[in-house]
């Protein structure tokens, strides 16, 4: 068998995979499958987080299955695995329509595929500093959010194959469009991502510099002809000068070189070749340093601190915001795998740096109290991996108090019993803690015609709030809600914390006062029968 | 110019001339004043059948039997109403509806218990019934609930086939009550069924107090249900004129006596032991709310179902047996 049919049937399987494990990247279907495992293998993804936290975290040390293979090989990944590679070498295919002359011409390098190295060093000085931003065009984390936000909500509308509820994703049409567009590009500079853009074959090119197998051409058998190029994928000039850091391994020059000079060899003389990426030193420096100054310019603009948005509600486990920001590739597994569609890619509400990190929007979902599935799924850490017991705050975790991702407040004015006279209270009725962290009173009043009317208004005990957003959701104030949640009181942040008592007073959570023997705030008699509930929930569910 | 070529051309424009005359003339609407949308909607909504069976004036309607079995219980109080068959015909398709509103375990008592809708299930299915179907419309997410509540397992095991509530299953239903006129229904498992049973867990509710077999309809309905709370009793009394269920299951192994309807800890919940079946969802409800230790004389929405007779409140006067299991 060819090794470029071998090459097609790995293609094949590794997007099958890929769609698969987009799949059942939810509630019902996730079970054990380690749907993570492309994120984790990349080493971009590895190597980014390791200069920005100091550490590698859990799966991401699969990444060394990739990057010991490419220092021999070289960039095999971007033709034999990568999804989004296969992606758009598939489209360029489909809607080829030029002649063998034409192919020749468009796979020669040209210097704008230089751009994604400069990209590359932009991210890695911002990396330095704390800011991850290599996924905006890492290609895995680029494809599973254009999958979560656009792809799957599109082809669930006729279907309904992947939500029961139909989930939305805000400005899910720029996600949409930029992946039509970044595929649509194929079709005027073949793969016109992987060679200009993409900063995941930077990495793996500057790695190729190492491996110890490359195209080599035998400049006696080789008559000039060109045909080689036809179908180079990485457009590596394997005609002349081969560029091992643009080559994709993909071995068609191979099969098409019709005088048998080219061979994929051990060792090859690295005379004629160009050995590193073609890179100028002023413009490394330039790229650094917008990456470098990128730092100071966002974080000096407050919104990780002083200016931090109320609207930048992260999911539950997720750590303090400047760490956060360390660790979110902005994969969008999170929003993926959230049963409630309550996760919403960020625009500019985390600020510049936190585009397309996840945020709560209480509008289009609310945080299920028995659900981990966000930080399952995460495979930086930036959503730690809770169990459900340290989410409520139960048995071991205690002391601690349950995971808050924000606080509930009244809107008086817009708050139907409050305002308007009129009963509601559905913001009680699905408050999911024990005791409810809404609860109500009672009161007579004379209406608008002169009637004793007997009203219960709601309110908000702070102490119990996690700040799950159910109450939000269920408003039936539906454009601005009666009642919303924000991000204060969040347990990942001393700064933005709310009451005393859950600063870290050493009387734990309940702010020293114990309660009433009906259950009180969670740390008195309550306690005791909610520890318990752990253990009946999963041999239940067993 | 040809008199061929000057016909065909000027036949064209002709003809696009016209094209445009009719398109506008057949889209043309001339009606305007806003309600007419909501005309067709009532005009196309859908009417839900009655399910019940007639079974002559004084046959037992009514039947509580406590005990801890809750098979042995669900087996004597049928047993009471005349058995299974009276109800259930061979071949016939039967909607259970139990109430898995939130994403709990069964021992909370938020949801309906997986034992009793599994015995229920299986009394059908000896009954010959054909196609046995669990559905709700939960507040909490669909799956989730269904998983954890331990429904979906108890319908699996029976082969029980799960409807989950998709933007497709929902229609606009007729239902011409004190307060709801049309509303978005969860229609498909109606569609589907001859038979429909309600099995619902006997629960404190913040709002309307208790949450029983009436209120266990409110999970069949879409829409905006949160406007529901508006005027709840109102709505409640609606639901036993919407459904006509061929009976009510009111499942008080374990009641939720606070912090309803979501509970969420164990000493939210007592030991009920007992389960009711019936007909008349208000003489079960009025019964089940004295087991939530409250006087049924304040529960509003009954004694609206039964100002507009739609059951009684004095179940006492009604043919019912009450026995004691194990």
């Amino acid at each position: 068998m060819r090794i470029t049919i071998v090459r097609l049937i790995s293609q094949i399987f590794f997007m099958g995979l890929f769609f698969f494990f987009c799949f059942v990247t939810q509630f019902s279907y996730l079970k054990g499958y380690p749907v993570s495992i492309f994120l984790e293998v990349d080493p971009l993804v590895a190597i980014a987080t390791a200069i920005t936290t100091h550490t590698l975290y859990q799966g991401l040390v699969w990444s060394l299955v990739l990057l010991i293979p490419t220092l021999f090989l070289g960039r095999f990944f971007c033709n034999w695995i990568c999804p989004y590679g296969i992606l758009h070498q598939f489209t360029g295919w489909l809607f080829n329509r030029r002649t063998i002359t034409e192919n020749i011409e468009s796979n020669r390098y040209r210097k704008i595929f230089a751009l994604k190295y400069y990209i590359l060093i932009g991210m890695g000085a911002a990396a330095l500093f704390g800011s991850l931003q290599i996924g905006l065009l890492d290609p895995i984390c680029l494809l599973f959010r254009s999958f979560t936000v656009a792809v799957l909500p599109t082809l669930d509308m006729p279907t309904e194959w992947f939500y029961v509820r139909p989930h939305v994703h805000q400005l899910g049409w720029v996600v949409g469009f930029l992946l039509f567009f970044l595929v649509g590009m194929n079709l005027v500079i073949p793969r016109f991502f992987c060679r200009v853009l993409c900063p995941l074959g930077a990495t793996l090119g500057l790695l190729s510099r190492f491996s110890l197998w490359r195209i080599h051409r035998d400049t006696v058998k080789c008559v000039d002809c060109d045909l080689c190029l036809q179908r180079c994928e990485g457009a590596s000039d394997p005609h002349t000068n081969l560029r091992k850091s643009e080559c994709f391994v993909c071995f068609n020059c191979i099969d098409d070189c019709p005088h048998d000079a080219l061979s994929f060899d051990f060792m090859p003389d690295l005379r004629g070749e160009v050995t590193g990426p073609q890179i100028s030193g002023r413009r490394a420096v330039m790229a650094g340093l917008i990456g470098a100054l990128s730092f100071p310019f966002s974080r000096r603009s407050g919104d990780v601190d002083e200016l931090f948005k109320k609207e930048v509600v992260r999911p539950p486990g997720s750590v303090a915001e400047n760490e956060f920001l360390e660790r979110c590739i902005k994969c969008d597994q999170c929003i993926r795998v959230c049963p409630s569609n309550v996760l919403q890619p960020a625009m500019l509400e985390g600020g510049i740096e936190g585009i397309w990190t996840p945020i709560m929007n209480m509008r289009t979902g609310y945080c299920e109290l028995n659900c981990t599935l966000c930080g399952e799924v995460c495979p930086t850490g930036a959503i730690q991996k809770i169990s459900i017991e340290q989410k409520l705050g139960l048995g071991q975790y205690a002391d601690m108090g349950p995971v808050k991702t924000g606080t509930a407040f009244y809107d008086r004015g817009r708050c139907l019993p409050w305002a308007m006279d009129t009963p509601c209270v559905v913001c009680e009725e699905v408050c999911p803690t024990s005791p409810k962290a809404i609860y109500s009173r009672e009161v007579e009043i004379t209406n608008r015609w002169g009637e004793k009317v007997v009203l219960t208004r709601p309110y908000v005990d702070p102490e119990v709030c996690i700040g799950c957003g159910i109450c939000e959701h269920e408003c039936p104030v539906q454009d601005h809600r009666a009642i919303r949640v924000t991000a204060v009181g969040e347990t990942r942040s001393k700064e933005r914390s709310l009451l005393l008592g859950m600063a870290g007073a050493s009387d734990g959570c309940c702010g020293g006062g114990a309660k009433d023997a009906g259950g009180g705030c969670g740390c008195s008699s309550g306690k005791q029968d909610r520890s318990g509930l752990l253990q009946i929930d999963l041999s239940e569910n067993a | 110019m040809e008199r061929r070529e000057f016909l065909r051309r000027a036949g064209m424009t002709g003809l696009a001339v016209a094209g445009s005359g009719l398109g506008a003339g057949l889209l043309h609407d001339t009606r305007g004043g806003g309600q007419f949308f909501r005309d067709a909607q009532v005009a196309a909504a859908k009417v839900l059948p009655s399910f019940a069976v007639d079974r002559g004036a004084n046959a037992v309607s009514m039947a509580i039997a406590h005990g801890t079995d809750a098979d042995a219980m669900v087996r004597a109080a049928i047993g009471e109403m005349g058995g299974i068959e009276r109800f259930i015909n061979r071949g016939d398709s039967v909607l259970l509806k139990p109430n898995v509103a939130f994403d709990r375990a069964p021992l909370l008592g938020a949801t309906t218990s997986p034992a009793v809708l599994k015995s229920v299930a299986a009394l059908c299915r000896e009954a010959g019934a054909g196609k046995i179907i669990v559905a709700d419309n939960p507040i909490n997410q669909p799956e989730g609930c269904f998983f954890k509540s331990g429904i979906k397992a108890a319908a699996d095991e029976i082969g029980a086939e799960l409807i989950l509530p998709r933007n497709s299953s929902f229609e606009e239903v007729r239902i011409d009550g004190e307060v709801l006129g049309t509303w978005t229904t969860f229609y498909e498992p109606f569609a589907a069924a001859d038979k429909v049973i309600g099995i619902a867990p006997c629960k404190d509710h913040n709002l309307c107090s208790g949450s029983m077999t009436m209120k266990n309809w409110y999970g069949m309905l879409g829409g905006r249900r949160n406007q529901f709370h508006q005027a709840i009793h109102g709505i409640v009394s609606d639901f036993p004129h919407m459904v006509k269920p061929t009976l009510v299951v009111l499942d008080a192994t374990r009641v939720l006596m606070r912090n309803g309807p979501t509970g969420g800890s164990l000493s939210d919940v007592a030991v009920g032991d007992t389960l009711v079946v019936g007909t008349d969802m208000v003489a079960v409800d009025t019964y089940g709310y004295s087991l939530l230790g409250r006087d049924a004389a304040n529960l509003e929405y009954l004694h609206k179902a039964a100002e507009r007779s739609l059951g009684t409140t004095d179940w006492k006067r009604l043919n019912w047996r009450e026995i004691q299991v194990g």
